[in-house]
C-alpha cells in the first residue's frame, strides 16, 4: 500500500519509552550557549544485531547517530577502536570502567531485530558513564528502508537529553543545485537529508527555478519558477512531485515564505518597477496587498507567532530592514549599521532575526535581535547569502562563494552554530545555493 | 505532459538563442565574413544577410541594451539616445513586439536584484513609451542577476551586467 516516494511520511515510526531513568543528581549536560565548550567524549556502539541484515543496519545507524552527533560541534565520538568493551547487547548494563578508562561521558548502545511482521526494532540506551545511569531508553518499529531516519531521531532525542534542547538531525534541506555555464546557469530543485544523504532533484532544469522554502506543516515547497518565461510563485509537493502556480498576479512573484501555521504564503509582486509584499490565504485563494509604495519592498519573513513580518526595503534610499505588523501596520525600521541589509529570516525561536548585509564590497551573514539591536556578524566571504535556520534555532545554513584571483568559486552550502564556531560545508554533489531547513519532519 | 514540458524547453531555448546573439554576434561577423568568402565568394558583406526587423538588426543596426549605474534604474542621457534610436527603429518595424529583459551585477542578494531587474526593464519600457511605441508591444521580465553577460567578477564585468536588453519577442504572444 506504500509506494517508496510517501514513506518518509507514511510510515509512523511507533514509540516505546524503556524505563525511563528517575531523576538524576549530577546531570550530564552540554550547555549549547556557550560559544566554544570543548566536545562531549560520546562512545556509540554499533547497534547490537543477532542477524547479518540486523547487525549490517545496527552498524549504519551508529554510524550516521555519531556523524550527526559530531557534526554539531557538541559531541566527540570516540574512535570504535579504542572501545574495550565489546559486547553490545543490551541484556546486561554496561561495565562503565571500561568506558571511564576511555573518557567516555556518555555511552549509546542499541540493538536492532526484524520482528516476524516485517517491521525493524530498533531500541537504544543512552548512558551516563560516571554516574552509572540510564539517561533516555526508546524502541522504535519502522519498516527497515527506514533505518537512516530512526538513525536521526535517536541522534536527536541524545542532543535533546543531554543539551535540554530541541535536534535539528530529523530534518531536510531544499535547495537550488546549480550546474553549467555562468551566463545560462541550469538550476534544479534538489533535497537531502540534513546530512546529505537520500539526495535527489525534484525538477529537470528546463525552468529557472530559485529561493524554494518548506511548508512548516506539510511536504509542500514554495518557490520561484520561470516556466513558460513568466516568473511566478509555485508550490511544489515533495510526495507527487505536483507544481501548481499560485495565484493569478498581473506582474512577477517572488520571495515567497509560508506563514508559520501553513495556511498563507507571503511573497513579493513587482508591477511597473515597484515591488509590494502580497499575503496568500491557501484555503480561500484571496490574496491581499501588505505594503503600498513604488519601492521594493521583498523578502518579506513572518515572526514565528506570526504577528509580525519582517522585510528589506529601500523606501529611505538603501535597502534596509523593517518590521511590520502582520496586517502591514506599524513599519519600523529596524536596522540602522553601516551597509545594506537583505534576505531577513526570523528565527524559529523568535529571539533574533538573521540577515545577508553588504558592506564595502563584502557580504556577511549576521544576526540581530527584532528590535535591531546586538547585531553580531557570523560569516563573510565574496558572496554569502540566504540564511536558513535549524528548527531549534541554533544553526544557520547560508551559501558561499569565494574569490580566487579572478575566479569566483562554486556556490556550496555551509552551516555555522549561532555562537558563530563550528563551521562546516554541508557536500552536495554540484553547486548549490538557496538553502532552506525544513522543520522536524513531523 | 512531457510533450508540453518539452514545448516551453523549445521556447525557452529559442529566446536563450536571441538573448545570446549579442555576445556571439561580433564573433559571428568577423568569422562568418572569413568563412562566407569560401561559400559566397563574390558576395558582398555579411551584413547583407541580416534579416531587417530581427534581433540581429537591432543588435548590429541599432543597439539592444542600455547601461545603469549600481542599485539604479535612472537612464543616463546614453541609455537615453539608445532608447530614441531602439524607438525609431521600433516604429519602422510595427509588427514587432519585444520583451523587455532586466539584468544586475552580482554585488546584491538575489531577491532585491529580481525587483531591481524588473524596476530597469521598467525605466526602459516607460521610455520607449514615452517616444510613442505603444506599451502592448513591449513585455518586461526580470532576471536579477541569474543571466549575467560578461563573465568577469569586477566593476568592467558588472557594469555590462547593469542592463536592459530588448529582445525581440520570436514567441508571438
Amino acid at each position: 500500500m506504500f509506494v517508496p516516494s510517501m514513506m518518509r511520511n507514511a510510515i509512523p515510526v511507533l514509540l516505546a519509552v524503556l524505563m525511563m531513568a528517575g531523576v538524576a543528581r549530577a546531570e550530564l549536560r552540554v550547555d549549547i550557549t556557550q560559544g566554544k565548550a570543548e566536545p562531549l567524549p560520546i562512545a556509540v556502539t554499533d547497534f547490537f544485531g543477532a542477524g547479518a541484515e540486523e547487525g549490517r543496519i545496527g552498524r549504519d545507524m551508529a554510524g550516521v547517530i555519531a556523524a550527526d552527533l559530531q557534526r554539531s560541534g557538541l559531541f566527540k565520538p570516540i574512535d570504535k577502536r579504542a572501545f574495550i568493551q565489546s559486547d553490545t547487547a543490551l541484556n546486561t548494563l554496561p561495565r562503565f570502567g571500561d568506558w571511564r578508562i576511555i573518557n567516555a561521558q556518555a555511552l549509546v548502545q542499541g540493538r536492532t531485530e526484524l520482528v516476524p511482521d516485517g517491521r525493524l526494532r530498533v531500541e537504544f540506551r543512552l548512558w551516563d558513564v560516571f554516574a552509572e545511569q540510564q539517561m533516555v531508553g526508546l524502541a522504535y518499529f519502522t519498516v527497515p528502508d527506514n533505518w537512516r531516519r530512526v538513525a536521526h531521531i535517536i541522534a536527536d532525542a541524545i542532543y535533546k537529553r543531554i543539551t535540554g534542547e530541541d535536534g535539528y538531525f530529523d530534518t531536510r534541506i531544499v535547495y537550488i543545485a546549480e550546474s553549467g555555464p555562468e551566463r545560462r546557469r541550469v538550476k534544479r530543485l534538489a533535497i537531502m537529508d540534513q546530512d546529505g544523504a537520500n539526495h535527489r532533484f525534484l525538477t529537470d532544469g528546463a525552468e529557472l527555478v530559485l529561493t524554494p522554502r518548506f511548508s512548516p506543516t506539510l511536504q509542500e515547497i514554495t518557490y520561484l519558477s520561470y516556466r513558460g518565461n513568466s516568473p511566478r510563485v509555485y508550490i511544489f509537493n515533495i510526495d507527487t512531485g505536483r507544481q501548481e502556480l499560485l495565484g493569478d498576479f498581473p506582474g512577477m512573484t517572488f520571495a515567497p515564505r509560508f506563514s508559520p501555521d501553513g495556511q498563507k504564503v507571503i511573497m513579493s509582486m513587482s508591477q511597473n518597477g515597484a515591488t509590494n509584499i502580497h499575503e496568500m490565504d491557501l484555503r480561500t485563494r484571496q490574496s491581499r496587498q501588505l505594503t503600498r509604495t513604488g519601492a521594493i519592498d521583498t523578502s518579506p519573513s513572518y515572526a514565528p507567532d506570526g504577528s509580525q513580518i519582517v522585510f528589506n526595503s529601500d523606501r529611505g534610499g538603501t535597502q534596509q530592514l523593517y518590521v511590520m505588523d502582520r496586517d502591514g501596520r506599524d513599519v519600523h525600521r529596524i536596522s540602522f549599521g553601516k551597509g545594506r541589509y537583505a534576505t531577513p529570516v526570523w528565527s524559529p525561536r523568535g529571539d533574533l532575526i538573521a540577515f545577508t548585509k553588504i558592506s564595502r564590497g563584502t557580504f556577511y551573514i549576521g544576526v540581530m535581535r527584532p528590535d535591531g539591536t546586538g547585531e553580531r556578524l557570523l560569516a563573510e566571504d565574496y558572496l554569502v547569502e540566504a540564511p536558513t535556520w535549524s528548527p531549534n534555532g541554533r544553526v544557520l545554513m547560508f551559501f558561499r562563494q569565494s574569490k580566487r584571483g579572478e575566479e569566483v568559486t562554486e556556490p556550496r552550502l555551509y552551516s555555522i552554530d549561532l555562537t558563530g564556531y563550528n563551521e562546516r560545508e554541508i557536500i552536495t554533489p554540484v553547486g548549490a545555493s538557496d538553502p532552506a531547513w525544513s522543520p522536524l519532519i513531523p | 505532459m512531457r510533450f508540453k514540458f518539452l514545448s516551453v524547453l523549445a521556447a525557452v531555448a529559442l529566446l536563450a538563442a536571441c538573448e545570446t546573439a549579442p555576445e556571439s554576434s561580433g564573433n559571428a561577423q568577423s568569422s562568418g565574413a572569413s568563412s562566407s568568402t569560401s561559400s559566397n565568394s563574390g558576395s558582398a558583406t555579411s551584413a547583407v544577410q541580416i534579416q531587417a526587423g530581427s534581433q540581429e538588426d537591432l543588435v548590429v543596426n541599432v543597439g539592444d541594451r542600455v547601461f545603469f549605474e549600481f542599485d539604479s534604474s535612472e537612464l543616463s542621457a546614453e541609455a537615453r539616445t539608445s532608447l530614441e534610436k531602439q524607438a525609431a527603429w521600433m516604429k519602422k518595424f510595427g509588427g514587432v513586439r519585444v520583451v523587455m529583459e532586466g539584468h544586475c551585477d552580482e554585488r546584491g542578494t538575489r531577491e532585491y536584484n529580481l525587483a531591481l531587474g524588473e524596476r530597469r526593464a521598467n525605466a526602459a519600457k516607460d521610455y520607449l513609451v514615452a517616444l510613442g511605441i505603444n506599451p502592448a508591444r513591449i513585455k518586461t521580465i526580470s532576471y536579477g542577476k541569474e543571466r549575467p553577460a560578461a563573465l568577469g567578477h569586477n566593476e568592467t564585468a558588472w557594469a555590462q551586467n547593469r542592463r536592459a536588453v530588448t529582445v525581440v519577442d520570436s514567441t508571438g504572444s
